[in-house]
């Protein structure tokens, strides 16, 4: 064996290891918060949005001196939109970087298999954007996911009542993509109607990749459908829209928030814009004047933000933005970042003045998301732009 | 819960020809694609199992030239087909000839790498974000039969047939398709009669993604252009030109026709639940009676 070889090689080893040592004395004075999230592929952009929501609360909450006079520092990490990637980083984040606490992404696979991990971990998770509706109701006995976002079951409830009410609708019909989300959502619009004692026409499925949807919304049409409830992303509800045009269908259609992913009006084409769809904020109109202060601070951070429409997706923004107050409140009650103390701390927030609305008693045990179903507001895309519908 | 459609004569006559129609102009996509499969099978008994990724190609170079530097339509329509050409060139050189030539089954896997690859080096110069490609032939769409639909629609299926013609034209009746056609049943005669093997091989292979690429303009302004908007469409062409019988261009053009109109037609009697599961179930089953395509003939396979 060449000993003196060895020699360089254990100096490194040396070196490198003092370094790790060094890197927690370092780190001591701040507080780490991780995001785990898409931010490479068809989903890039909701992850910006996340990361631009979380650090603008996260500036303001520094400049008042942190939280338990640490300064909380982000750490993200992208899943690309695959649950198993997800798992490892969000053990990575937890394991390696001791984070406080996890933020979640818009893949609802992805926030469903890191959920038994956190709840296992007892590590508090807080989804921003993801729907599903098992995520924060998973049957764990001790649950710590957490969720400032829309929610497939109720989301569904408050489709079923804007037809109601906006359109007086009589025979709803359905056309889902056909993948597991239009699934969970097929049985959250049949239970909604079914509430209501209301009968639908029909439900149709379609790919992601079909050009023309119109054999089906014509099966739709003849069995006389007077409302569409949508549920699909960015491109394929537009080729929807795209096969209503052809067809010379002028119907009335309420959808899930898949059309604010993207360039919707581009893709759909001028009859994009009777879309109505669902949000849980926007950035368009009179805003409060939580909303002015949170819009100044994203144009100043982020100087490629220069109309509204560079404000997409505004769910994304506005949802990270109150989840990472509301977390950091917690940790603030609980004195620490104990996993076990930080949620009995969410339980105990009393009030929060956020930028969707005013929260009062946000967590409960029985109920771990923060938005109801009132709090959805129903917009339409005007050249580009995410605008509230005033009724 | 749900009450039985009740179905007028009327309407149960425009179900069938707005099922007829666009069962017709998607079916001939499948078929333009297909055709690609079909002309470097003949000339060199391979295929380019990226031809979904060529088709995209075709789409994003268009929507590049004639949309982002704002080229006239024709040039851009021209530059971009003879890029998705070159690609073909490149396939056949670095991916298809280097284990063809071993008697090595190694394209198959190669081409379909390839195609990956293409695919996302695209999702990062391109964006990830699907574009719409606008076109004064799929804006306002015009009452045919009763039922509407855009101008694109109905010029694709003639501009699939029109292929189909003339690509049966000249393998079977010019010297230089002639040509080609020898490649494949005996290299080294055709090499002795001052064919250049070589160059007609990798001739077929800058076709077939031409011809995806072709498929793919023509798709986009009724799609929209994205990455991964070829994945599906390769597939289902490669099962269309199985079923048409992959040597012959005018049975994979009519299956490419049959399985559009199937795919249409099980949506708008059956239900789309049950599309996909029904069409390519009648793929197997057609397979199963009729071994060599609805046109093909019987391959011989030499020992």
């Amino acid at each position: 064996m060449p000993f003196p070889l060895c020699l360089p090689r254990r100096l490194l080893l040396a070196a490198a290891a003092a370094a790790l040592v060094a890197t927690p004395v370092a780190a001591q004075d701040t507080m780490k918060l991780g995001l785990v999230a898409a931010m490479s592929g068809q989903s890039a952009k909701s992850g910006e949005a996340i990361v631009r929501g979380l650090s603008v609360a996260i500036d303001e909450i520094n400049a008042k001196g942190g939280v338990l006079g640490k300064k909380l520092e982000l750490i993200v990490r992208d899943d690309e939109s695959n649950p198993a990637k997800g798992v490892v980083a969000a053990r990575e984040l937890v394991q390696r970087e001791k984070v406080a606490a996890l933020f979640g992404g818009l893949d609802t696979p992805v926030s469903m298999a890191i959920v038994p991990f956190i709840n296992q971990s007892k590590i508090p998770f807080m989804g921003v954007w993801a729907a599903g509706t098992p995520i924060t109701r998973n049957g764990a006995a001790e649950n710590y996911a957490f969720r400032v976002s829309a929610v497939d079951v109720l989301v569904d409830k408050a489709l079923v009542n804007y037809a109601l009410k906006k359109y007086d609708m009589k025979k709803p019909g359905m056309i889902l993509i056909n993948n597991p989300w239009g699934e969970s959502n097929e049985k959250g619009l049949k239970e909604a109607l079914e509430e209501k004692k209301m009968p639908y026409v029909g439900i149709e499925k379609f790919q992601d990749a079909d050009i023309d949807v119109v054999p089906q919304l014509t099966r739709l049409k003849q069995a006389g459908a007077d409302v569409l409830f949508m549920v699909a992303n960015v491109a394929p509800s537009s080729q929807v829209v795209k096969s209503l045009d052809r067809m010379g269908w002028d119907v009335p259609i309420v959808s899930h928030w898949g059309p604010a992913g993207g360039r919707f009006s581009e893709l759909a084409g001028p009859s994009g814009s009777k879309v109505h769809f669902v949000q849980t904020y926007s950035f368009a109109g009179k805003l409060s004047p939580k909303g002015e202060q949170v819009l100044a601070a994203l144009k100043k951070k982020y100087p490629e933000i220069k109309t509204l429409a560079d404000v997409t997706p505004a769910v994304g923004i506005a949802n990270a933005y109150d989840a990472m107050n509301l977390m950091t409140l917690a940790i603030a009650k609980a004195g620490s970042t104990e996993g076990p103390k930080v949620r009995e701390a969410l339980y105990a927030i009393d009030k929060y003045d956020g930028l969707i609305k005013s929260y009062s008693k946000p967590f409960t045990p029985d109920n771990h998301d923060a938005l109801t179903a009132d709090d959805y507001i129903f917009t339409y895309f005007k050249d580009g732009q995410i605008l509230p519908l005033t009724n | 819960m749900r009450p039985a459609i009740p179905f007028s004569r009327r309407g149960a006559l425009m179900l069938l020809i707005s099922a007829i129609v666009s069962g017709l102009a998607v079916g001939s996509m499948y078929g333009l694609i297909a055709l690609g499969f079909h002309v470097t099978y003949v000339v060199s008994n391979t295929v380019n199992f990226a031809q979904g990724s060529s088709m995209m190609l075709g789409a994003v170079l268009g929507y590049t030239f004639a949309v982002t530097l704002g080229w006239p339509l024709p040039l851009a329509v021209a530059m971009a087909l003879a890029l998705c050409a070159l690609f073909g060139l490149v396939v056949e050189r670095a991916l298809v000839r280097p284990f063809a030539e071993r008697g090595s089954n190694a394209w198959l896997m190669a081409t379909v790498a390839g195609g990956i690859v293409l695919d996302n080096i695209v999702l990062f110069t391109f964006g990830k974000e699907p574009r719409a490609f606008p076109s004064l032939m799929a804006q306002k769409p015009i009452e045919f039969l009763g039922t509407g639909v855009y101008p694109l629609q109905l010029v694709i299926p003639l501009v699939g047939l029109g292929i189909t013609v003339a690509l049966h034209l000249a393998f079977n009746h010019t010297r230089p398709g002639k040509g080609l056609l020898a490649v494949v049943q005996n290299k080294d005669a055709a090499r002795l009669m001052g064919i250049n093997v070589r160059r007609a091989i990798a001739f077929s292979f800058a076709l077939s993604t031409a011809l995806a690429g072709l498929a793919g303009l023509l798709i986009a302004p009724l799609f929209s252009v994205h990455s991964d908007m070829g994945t599906l469409f390769g597939i289902k062409a490669f099962a269309v030109a199985i079923l048409g019988g992959i040597s012959s261009a005018s049975g994979v053009m009519l299956a490419g026709l049959l399985y559009g109109l199937i795919e249409a037609l099980i949506t708008s009697y059956a239900g789309s639940t049950y599309t996909q599961i029904v069409a390519f179930a009648i793929v197997i089953l057609a397979l199963a009676v009729m071994p060599n395509g609805i046109l093909g003939r019987a391959a011989t396979k030499k020992v």
